[in-house]
């Protein structure tokens, strides 16, 4: 069965067996060269229904660009089937480009002459934009983005932090059904990433935009992303939500308790593992299995004093770490094609 | 956000119309994109004023005391050097390579995420530009000239309509040798070997450094047939200075249509090869 003939009325991005190669040139002597195939991305399955904000993560180098290129129309995939909106991204390029947004953290989509307000009418009149409809998004996006005081300052002057509100805003103004941003906080200051994120939050929970969005900072992610598709090697190793990462990778969360008095012997708390004792069993740490938080508490309360209780969630830099440093071969058909 | 529901465009007048719109905005925009370098045009005016007079004097000694050279009296030699020092900038012949810079560095997928093909967006911003540049770059050198030299005017009325036409022909002609030049930066990385070939031809073959009809007839007549530079300031600037009948210019006209046309097929053909080998550089 075809991508297009199995595609349902929600769906809005599907990929099967997506797959793109490049030609490297290798040195193999002094004039000979070898030359070798490499996959950027091999065998990728995606569905991404509509309204969904889903998160593109994976190590350098692991095909999240290519993929991103690819369901955009730019790059032509050496095989696999894709549609995007209905529409064959390669083949309908211009029509696609209608109905989709494109934001890249490390390439500036505006005219680098122009201040943002000429950017913004010119991009009126590229994407054919009522004149009603476009200054309707574009009140909106001021006011959440903060523009007003740099509207009329050429791109070229402003700073990456108001020049990246300036391609959100350019890539929304059309109103698009679906929004990639390949890195949108990269580079950016604590106070613009959270404006990003904000506005991005708000976007995601609207529900009229598909957001797709690769990052390498998981806080984009932890904030913005319900979905997680984890790609490496140009596969997918993980298609979930963040939570079923955690349990996958035996991430648990921590009770850390301290105690007035060392016990002579560190209590065993049914549902919960005892993880690390330290400070002279003043510090036990209790890593939460089937036990809820509560219960470990009113465990441990009654067999000591407790003088100070904290919680720790799971941290996800440290399951991803562990995810992009396992091998490929041993992660990849585990969950590949989950999607 | 709402959604645009984009549908199949069929062609229609309506859909002609909107074409034109976006054209012109495009166009609007490379206007007000070129108009915020003002030192930088400046700067040219001044360069193209002093080049003026050494081109023109050079040219009227050739034309000695027997006052004509190569069937141009000293007037329409005068008429051809100042024109042509204002036109240089209009049809734009060298310095750009805004395109070879964008494929280089990854940019260019921007311009591939538009509704517009990148063809007709490039064309529409140079058309900004050579309307900006013939505002400020064209006057002045006519205006500075008749201060010094006497110039050459029109006699016979087809020749100002004639003379605009080539102009605009000139400028699509340009781009579309530009844009090709340019683009062989998807296959080679580095445009600067094509560049300087292009560089070398075009000052050479389009009557930039002497007029063609100095060569001897048998050089300069195939070289307007076959090969487009004549084209791009020989032909507009003969128009002018009314070099030949009416006739002979309308042909030379039609003949500079012919290879605009053919050129921006090139142009959209040798698109669609470099999109289907298209590597991004720089993730």
């Amino acid at each position: 069965m075809s991508v297009a003939a199995s595609q349902s009325r929600t769906e809005i991005i599907q990929a099967r067996g997506l797959r793109k190669e490049f030609t490297v040139r290798v040195k193999a002597g002094r004039l000979r060269r070898h030359k070798q195939i490499r996959a950027a991305v091999d065998g990728l399955d995606l569905r991404v229904e509509r309204g969904e904000t889903v998160g593109y993560i994976g190590p350098n180098g692991a095909g999240k660009s290519t993929t991103l290129k690819m369901l955009t129309g730019v790059l032509t995939p050496s095989a696999g089937e894709v549609r995007v909106c209905g529409l064959r991204p390669v083949a309908q390029r211009t029509r696609l480009a209608l109905r989709i947004g494109v934001v890249f953290g490390q390439r500036s989509q505006l005219w680098w002459d122009l201040p943002l307000r000429d950017s913004f009418d010119l991009l009126r009149h590229v994407y054919r934009v009522p004149a009603a409809e476009h200054a309707a998004r574009l009140r909106h996006c001021r006011a959440l983005l903060d523009l007003d005081d740099f509207l009329d300052v050429p791109v070229r002057q402003l700073s990456l932090g108001q020049r990246m509100r300036g391609e959100l805003t350019a890539a929304l103004l059309h109103g698009p059904e679906v929004l990639f941003l390949d890195e949108p906080t990269i580079g950016l200051d604590v106070v613009s990433r959270q404006a990003v994120r904000g506005f991005l939050d708000e976007l995601g929970r609207t529900g009229d935009t598909t957001l797709m969005l690769t990052t390498h900072d998981l806080a984009d992610i932890e904030r913005l992303c319900p979905r997680l598709v984890v790609i490496d090697h140009g596969r997918v190793v993980h298609d979930g939500s963040i939570a079923d990462l955690h349990e996958r990778y035996g991430s648990r969360r921590l009770v850390v308790a301290e105690l007035d008095a060392p016990l002579p012997h560190p209590p065993t708390l049914p549902g919960a593992l005892l993880r690390e004792v330290a400070a002279d069993g003043r510090r036990l740490v209790y890593a939460l299995e089937s036990a809820g938080v509560a219960q470990v508490v009113s465990g441990l309360a009654g067999l000591a004093s407790l003088r100070d209780l904290s919680v720790v969630e799971p941290d996800i830099e440290e399951v991803v770490t562990r995810l992009y440093r396992t091998p490929p071969e041993t992660t990849a058909p585990a969950v590949a094609g989950t999607g | 956000m709402g959604s645009v529901n984009a549908t199949v465009a069929p062609f229609t007048t309506s859909n002609v119309i909107l074409w034109f719109r976006t054209f012109w905005a495009i166009a609007a925009s490379g206007f007000r994109r070129y108009s915020t370098y003002r030192q930088a045009a400046l700067a040219g005016i001044v360069t193209n004023t002093v080049f003026g007079f050494l081109r023109c004097y050079v040219l009227l000694a050739v034309a000695g005391a027997a006052g004509s050279a190569a069937g141009y009296d000293r007037r329409q030699l005068t008429t051809f050097v100042w024109v042509g020092q204002g036109l240089l900038t209009v049809v734009q012949l060298w310095g750009w390579t805004e395109l070879a810079d964008r494929i280089r560095t990854g940019d260019v997928v921007g311009d591939l995420l538009r509704p517009v093909h990148p063809v007709t967006a490039y064309l529409a911003t140079d058309t900004g530009r050579a309307g900006y540049a013939a505002v400020v770059r064209l006057l002045p050198p006519v205006l500075v000239a008749p201060l010094f030299f006497e110039l050459y005017l029109p006699a016979r009325w087809p020749t100002v309509p004639l003379f605009v036409g080539s102009v605009v022909a000139a400028v699509v002609l340009s781009f579309a040798c530009r844009y090709l030049v340019n683009t062989t930066a998807y296959w080679l990385a580095d445009v600067r070997g094509p560049l300087v070939l292009w560089t070398l031809g075009s000052g050479v073959l389009s009557g930039l450094y002497f007029p063609l009809r100095f060569l001897p007839e048998w050089v300069y007549q195939p070289l307007w047939i076959v090969t487009p530079f004549p084209s791009l300031l020989q032909t507009p600037l003969d128009v002018l200075v009314e070099r030949d009948p009416t006739r002979v210019q309308v042909t030379l006209v039609a003949v500079q249509i012919c290879w605009a046309a053919l050129l921006l097929a090139a142009c959209r053909l040798v698109q669609r090869r470099a999109e289907r080998r298209l590597v991004v550089q720089g993730g």
